[in-house]
């Protein structure tokens, strides 16, 4: 078997460790504190935050309107609404700003 | 209607319910899939070897990283050693979904760790806040749709990858930004949402900046995260719980 071909077992091995590794070590213990539970709970905004973050700082105009609107919009709408606005403006933008 | 059938209906209707959700995340992510496949073999990859990839990783960010490694001949471990750096904040997803599908056999669990990907954690996090049950046939039918497109577009991308024309101004390389500030968005009423973003957004930022991507996610995520653990139990709402 070629090295990419072993690059890639060993790729799908390390990851599927991350996706059950969370969930095995917590469950290790009976109670879970509530200071734990606090933490948990922040999981979902404090990793999607970084993937947004980065990305909008080193972006420009057309970008930043994309999001802007896109947040207005999902104070409103649903995921599918907020998605399709950021996406249209994202193109209409790119057209006068590069 | 004996009971199994009106149980089978209701698995039924479940998946499909998942279906439906899964669809925004097919949309946003097809443009990448394809990206991927055209990427991995202008990289040196055979389209099955990008298909493979894409079939047991499931990662997109984490399978850009290591395929731009690839090409740039770097060491076997430490393109491994990347593609585990970009995929170690799937630790905490597996901690915080682990307690909503404790009910599940251990088949079904370890099926979905295996699918456990950005937004398949968002959408079923969300809707365990919401009071609902995350059953099997609803994770399934929102995670399987993006899995089996996700393969699809890499050996078609990997096939075909040169015909997308100009990618920049069909805006691809930044919709899935729009699409994950759309899922921070959707957990604006969680307590101290608003604080947990500013750190976890400041974090990432200054880490991206000094230590570089893509430890910034890891870096930033453990900010918010930790700022959560630290502020008194009262601001965080979990002690209000039975």
């Amino acid at each position: 078997m070629s090295t990419t071909f072993w690059i890639i077992i060993a790729g799908a091995i390390a990851t599927y460790l991350t996706r059950v590794g969370g969930h095995l070590v917590i469950s290790r213990f009976e109670n879970i504190h509530p200071r734990v539970e606090a933490g948990l709970n922040a999981v979902p905004a404090a990793v999607l935050t970084t993937l947004v973050a980065p990305a909008a700082l080193g972006a420009g105009p057309a970008e930043w309107a994309a999001l802007v609107v896109s947040a207005l919009v999902a104070l409103r709408g649903g995921l599918m609404a907020m998605f399709l606005a950021g996406a249209a403006v994202l193109i209409v933008a790119r057209q006068f700003v590069g | 209607m004996s009971a199994q059938a009106i149980s089978e209906n209701g698995a039924k209707s479940d998946f499909w319910q998942g279906v439906r959700l899964s669809m925004p995340v097919v949309v946003a992510a097809a443009p990448f899939g394809l990206l991927f496949g055209a990427i991995a073999v202008d990289n040196g990859f055979s389209v099955f070897e990008a298909f493979l990839m894409s079939a047991l990783i499931f990662g997109g960010a984490s399978q850009m990283v290591g395929i731009e490694l690839f090409g740039q001949h770097v060491a076997p471990w430490l393109i491994v050693l990347s593609i585990f750096a970009v995929n170690f904040r799937h630790v905490l997803y597996s901690a915080g979904i682990g307690r909503r599908i404790a009910h599940w056999s251990v088949v079904q669990q370890a099926l979905g760790f295996f699918i456990l990907t950005d937004p398949q954690f968002a959408v079923a996090e969300a809707r365990a806040q919401s009071g609902q049950t995350v059953g099997f046939a609803w994770y399934l039918g929102l995670g399987l749709p993006v899995y089996v497109f996700w393969t699809i577009e890499s050996a078609l991308g990997a096939l075909f990858g040169k015909l997308i024309p100009d990618p920049h101004a069909l805006g691809i390389d930044f919709l899935l930004p729009i699409y994950f500030l759309g899922l921070v968005m959707g957990f604006r009423k969680r307590p101290l949402w608003l604080p947990v973003v500013v750190a976890s957004a400041c974090a990432s930022i200054i880490a991206y900046k000094t230590v570089g991507s893509p430890w910034h996610v890891s870096i930033g995520a453990v900010a918010g995260v930790l700022l959560a653990v630290i502020l008194p139990p009262h601001h965080s709402g979990v002690e209000t719980r039975p």
